[in-house]
């Protein structure tokens, strides 16, 4: 689902984020990327979104080779792919509802389906009766919920998370990562970037680990 | 929409009539979710649509005056007459029948004799030469006839035909076109219809550069939208319609401002300009934008707005990555 042959990544400022990085994630994988911060996991994740391109090797995501994407399909990629931020990235200007509605209002839904869509991923994350409140009247962890649910209404092939229990306690960050779980049960492709080690060892995943723009361990899943 | 296996069948999946559909019911939502962001700011809306209202009103209202003063041109009578002097040894009587034969022909409408006698008498009264003019013994003065054309609008080439076909009559020693003035008139004419459009073409700039500018900090503050909607799949046609909305709102509602100031003008003005007719004894009547002159300005305000929201979005928005 996932694929990186000998990915470089040389920022215009010389920094050097990421380093002949070779993977591949299948399509039913839930799998987690550890490293210190500036270890280029958030790069990695660019990558995958096209918010940056490669300086050298290729990514294949979903079977499409992105280099030779033109920046008139990168909507269409994106469509495919639910993010999660540490930082929510909600609008704080509109109800819960309308920031779930989003992407389907994007990809163009009827109202009666984009109704019918939004209720089942805000039922899903727990916040159903939440629907009408904005955003900023929630706690860290509701607030990340959201987020969560806007990344599956548009039922995505592809999940990807970036520190999506940063800012979160422990109890909540396990909820957080039960329910990508069960994200992934039913067939979806989760990539998490988290440094919190304690709790992803825990899980029965795939750990891949970056150092200084290098994959160390990982990168196959044998 | 491209899938290399039936395995995402229940996902987003796309053919032409949902596409449409789709494209539909966004740009109505993009369009009343534009205006209403306009009416929610209230008060900055309403001084931009003032500011693009004057600015239009002021090449419009003057493109109207102009044309208003093009019918005072051709509504005032006679507008080109023809004076005959005829020869200065030929009696009145004579000079009668000369005005009679002209009037029979069918290119003049109508012709008036000023007799020698009747000249010197004006002359007299007028000029304050009477006491030597008393002391003359032969009246220098020619008998005049002045000759109104059938054709109510001559144009010069025209009226120079007619002109040379009377000074062929041997009664008439001059024949004069009393033109001057007309082409005079017509050439200020169009002196200020280029001013004016080239009023009308910086002002056209300065709106456009006014929504730009209005659009441009309408992006910046949506800026975080902006990214979230890119991020989760919206194309730059997605993002950008509501701003080229927004523009259109702008412009349509200044060129109403326009309309509405230039008609309140012209209601104003009326009466003046009734009573100034009525002193001219022309049946002068102003005429006003009209309701497909109001309909054409709405037209140029919405593309004037369409446009200076296009040339900004296309700058500002590309620039608005997420990263």
């Amino acid at each position: 689902m996932i694929t990186f042959d000998r990915v470089s990544k040389r920022y215009p400022e010389g920094h050097e984020a990421l380093s002949e990085v070779s993977f591949t994630i299948d399509s039913d994988e839930l799998v987690f990327l550890t490293g210190h911060s500036g270890a280029g996991k958030s790069t990695l994740l660019k990558l995958i979104m096209l918010m940056e391109r490669p300086s050298r090797g290729q990514v294949l995501v979903n079977g499409q080779n992105l280099k030779s994407m033109p920046a008139s399909r990168i909507p269409q990629l994106r469509r495919d792919i639910g993010v999660v931020f540490q930082n929510h990235q909600l609008l704080f200007d509109r109800s819960i509802y309308d920031n779930v509605a989003l992407p389907l209002e994007i990809a163009g839904y009827q109202r009666r389906e984009v109704g019918r869509r939004v209720r089942a991923a805000l039922d899903k994350v727990g916040l159903l009766a939440r629907e009408k409140d904005i955003p900023i009247t929630l706690s860290g962890g509701e607030q990340q919920r959201v987020g969560i649910a806007r990344a599956v209404v548009n039922k995505p092939r592809i999940i990807l998370a970036d520190e999506p229990t940063g800012n979160l306690d422990p109890a909540l960050s396990a909820e957080i990562m039960q329910l990508f779980e069960q994200f992934n049960q039913v067939g979806v492709t989760v990539l998490i970037a988290s440094h919190d080690l304690s709790l992803i060892s825990r899980m029965q995943h795939r750990i891949m680990t970056l150092r200084e723009g290098r994959m160390i361990t990982g990168a196959s899943d044998v | 929409m491209q899938r290399g296996s039936a395995k995402g069948a229940s996902q987003s999946r796309t053919n032409w009539a949902d596409v449409l559909r789709a494209w539909l019911l966004h740009h109505r939502s993009s369009a009343s979710d534009s205006l209403r962001r306009l009416i929610a700011n209230r008060i900055s809306s309403l001084m931009t649509w003032l500011v693009i209202g004057i600015a239009l009103a002021m090449p419009v209202g003057m493109g109207v005056a102009l044309d208003n003063l093009r019918n005072v041109g051709s509504s005032l009578d006679n507008p080109a007459q023809l004076s005959l002097f005829l020869r200065p040894e030929l009696s009145t009587e004579a000079a009668e029948q000369v005005m009679q034969s002209l009037e029979n022909r069918v290119d003049i409408s109508s012709a008036r004799l000023v007799s020698r006698e009747a000249a010197l008498e004006e002359f007299q009264q007028l000029s304050g030469f009477g006491d030597v003019l008393q002391n003359l013994d032969d009246n220098p003065l020619p008998n005049l006839i002045i000759v109104t054309p059938s054709v109510t609008r001559l144009d010069a080439e025209q009226a120079e035909v007619l002109r040379n076909a009377l000074q062929e009559l041997p009664a008439v020693d001059r024949a004069v076109l009393d033109m001057a003035w007309v082409q005079r008139l017509n050439a200020l004419m169009l002196l200020s219809q280029r001013m004016v459009m080239a009023m009308g073409l910086l002002l056209a700039l300065g709106v456009l550069l006014v929504i730009g500018n209005t659009i441009r900090l309408a992006i910046e503050n949506r800026r975080d939208e902006i990214i979230i909607v890119k991020l989760v799949g919206g194309s730059d046609a997605f993002v950008r319609r509501p701003f080229l909305y927004t523009g259109v709102w702008y412009g349509l509602g200044g060129a109403a401002v326009a309309w509405l100031v230039i008609s309140t003008t012209l209601w104003w003005l009326e009466r003046p300009l009734a009573a100034l007719a009525l002193v001219y004894q022309s049946g002068f009547r102003v005429e006003g934008l009209g309701f497909a002159g109001g309909l054409q300005l709405l037209l140029l305000g919405a593309v004037l707005g369409l446009l200076g929201a296009w040339m900004t979005v296309g700058r500002h928005l590309s620039a608005i990555q997420p990263r």
